[in-house]
């Protein structure tokens, strides 16, 4: 870490080219997750992310299981993210039931759901590393993230996956604006909030899918509730926080798998994580809507401007 | 029977006092609605760890309570800086300082190059109960051996005095802790702070996640803070049953678990083993799956 020059370099993209794509790629999932996590934030989704999040990791040994069983690589991709996706499914509808079919609340819902879920999970692996097929130690990834090794092909995958998350964002981005600041008038004038936090949720499952194989199923939620919250303070229009977070999340992302890029025992997902909430803590202070120092010192005069 | 007591005894010891101690503190985490903070309190403490063992350069039981406790402190300390004077919303302040803690933590230990040798980033996530030996068994004697039970793990040792201190502290403030748990309004005008007794609660859960960790695992911790809590609560609704009911369910998990991990491969007569911490969990949320399904208790009361 000492010699910053290999450092400049890829940040400046004259790494090698397969690199450049790969954080290009980061930096797409990471302006998903900003954009989705603003939602996820103001329907106060952020833990049952996280939950969901965790319960993707029997889906991703269920989905090696199969892969090696049908005689493929398990460490190709389709069958790793259709397992995660259907676990995680099966945990978001589990949280859903236990909420409103039992007296436990939401918070015991989700912290059980994750639990129970990443505990199956770590059975699988256990098991899995007990075969004799080999390329276990790929499935490390998916825990911490990494993106060496991550082929050009990966990148390009994430890249398109995060802009049709924008896109769904941006075509009913005016209901989920309403739903998130007045769910109650949002449903006395007819707007269907049921199936749009159903939208939001199923928005949620995508990205952590999708940043399962950069962030790691642990962090990922990070990505999902840091950006936004440090969104928040640099403007109360929903409009521009979208835009805020989305930029925060790929910065967070694009500098994370640059230096994870260049210095040896840092996994990518920590690094974009510890980057994002370095943000967060500027944010803070110096957020030009409701930072510290600018409530401290110019209050009045920034109140009048925005 | 040998084997037996040098590795499978002291690796369902430490499982199931770690189920105890854990599910013991959860009951009151659950009824305060704070059921996640088990989560996020195994996620701060680890660079608290890794720091206090690169520091001092022992695992010694003292220097894994101080960092750990030190991390615990500054991420409470950081939480309330963002949600009260910064005015970030709760459990995204939460969910921000948790993953961050967690991710330094991660990177220290990558970083320090202890990873490979004190404690691997995947025995903190998943927990490797089956580390706890006790090689000076010789047989059921060793039992009454004084000179053989002092080589016991240290884990045991830092398991049993975390279930003491949390089982007395319960005990003996067990009114307060009823009365903040089901209505804190009514708490304080009997002159019970709902907020003192509040932290007291996220003290003990501190102190239980600390011991636990290092020893089963972020994932173990939190089923256990949970599940058998969760289970009970779906069975009664008298506080004191409902707690002595959730150690039996741990208990039961502990034991049940860990003979799943041990005998199930055995079963099918593969090479292939079970981590203990996972078949643990797994049991105790199939233990709640059973009591949501048939429990008496299950449905919301009609007099919320």
């Amino acid at each position: 870490m000492t010699d910053l020059s290999p450092l400049v370099s890829i940040l400046l993209l004259q790494a090698g080219y397969n690199t450049i794509v790969v954080m290009l790629g980061a930096a797409a999932l990471g302006a998903a997750t900003g954009i989705v996590g603003v939602f996820a934030m103001l329907r106060r989704r952020a833990l049952v992310a996280d939950a969901v999040a965790h319960a993707t990791l029997p889906g991703v040994a269920l989905g090696f299981i199969v892969a090696v069983t049908l005689g493929f690589s398990g460490r190709s991709l389709p069958f790793l993210m259709v397992g995660a996706a259907l676990t995680a499914i099966l945990a978001a509808l589990s949280i859903q039931w236990i909420t409103n079919r039992t007296r436990l609340t939401e918070d015991t819902a989700i912290a059980s759901v994750l639990a129970t879920f990443f505990a199956l999970g770590i059975v699988l692996l256990t098991v899995i590393q007990t075969l004799k097929t080999g390329g276990q130690a790929g499935l490390d990834i998916y825990l911490l993230g990494a993106t060496a090794g991550m082929l050009r092909e990966e990148a390009i995958i994430l890249a398109l996956f995060s802009l049709v998350v924008a896109l769904a964002v941006a075509a009913i981005f005016k209901e989920l604006t309403l739903i998130s600041f007045d769910a109650d008038y949002a449903r006395a004038h007819g707007f269907p909030v049921r199936l749009l936090d159903l939208a939001i949720l199923a928005l949620v499952l995508a990205v952590v899918v999708i940043g399962l194989r950069v962030v790691g199923l642990v962090l990922i939620v990070a990505l999902l509730i840091t950006p936004p919250a440090a969104a928040r303070f640099w403007t109360n229009h929903t409009g521009y926080m979208t835009l805020i977070s989305a930029t925060i999340g790929a910065a967070s992302a694009y500098f994370g798998a640059a230096i994870s890029a260049v210095s040896p025992d840092t996994p990518t997902g920590a690094v974009i994580v510890l980057v994002a909430f370095t943000i967060l803590l500027f944010s803070v202070f110096f957020g030009s809507a409701r930072g510290i120092v600018v409530r401290a010192f110019g209050a009045r005069q920034w109140r009048g401007a925005s | 029977m040998t084997s037996f007591l040098q590795i499978d005894l002291p690796a369902m010891l430490v499982g199931t006092l770690a189920a105890l101690v854990c599910a013991l503190i959860g009951n009151f985490l659950v009824l305060t609605r704070q059921s996640m903070l088990g989560d996020a309190m195994g996620h701060v403490v680890l660079p608290g760890i890794v720091i206090a063992f690169v520091l001092a350069g022992t695992t010694a039981t003292w220097v894994m309570l101080t960092g750990a406790f030190a991390a615990a402190l500054f991420s409470a300390m950081l939480v309330e800086f963002l949600r009260r004077m910064a005015g970030v919303e709760p459990s995204a302040a939460l969910g921000a300082v948790f993953t961050a803690m967690f991710a330094l933590g991660v990177l220290l230990l990558e970083q320090s190059g202890v990873a490979r040798t004190t404690f691997d980033v995947h025995h903190i996530l998943f927990g490797n109960i089956e580390t706890a030996i006790w090689p000076a068994a010789a047989g059921i004697r060793s039992l009454f051996d004084l000179a053989a039970l002092a080589s016991l793990p240290p884990q045991l040792g830092r398991l049993a005095f975390g279930l003491v201190v949390v089982a007395l502290i319960i005990v003996l403030l067990f009114k307060e802790l009823r009365v903040v748990s089901f209505d804190p309004d009514f708490a304080r005008t009997i002159g019970i702070s709902p907020r003192m007794i509040g932290a007291l609660i996220v003290s003990l859960a501190a102190l239980a996640a600390v011991v636990s960790l290092s020893a089963v695992g972020v994932i173990l911790l939190v089923a256990m803070m949970v599940c058998p809590p969760a289970t009970a609560r779906m069975l009664t609704d008298d506080l004191r049953t409902q707690v002595l009911l959730s150690l039996l369910f741990a208990l039961a998990s502990g034991v049940f678990g860990y003979a799943i991990a041990v005998l199930l491969p055995l079963a099918f007569g593969y090479e292939i083993s079970l981590g203990a911490a996972g078949t643990i969990a797994v049991v105790a949320g199939l233990f709640q799956l059973a009591a949501m399904l048939f429990g008496p208790k299950r449905g919301i009361p009609r007099t919320a």
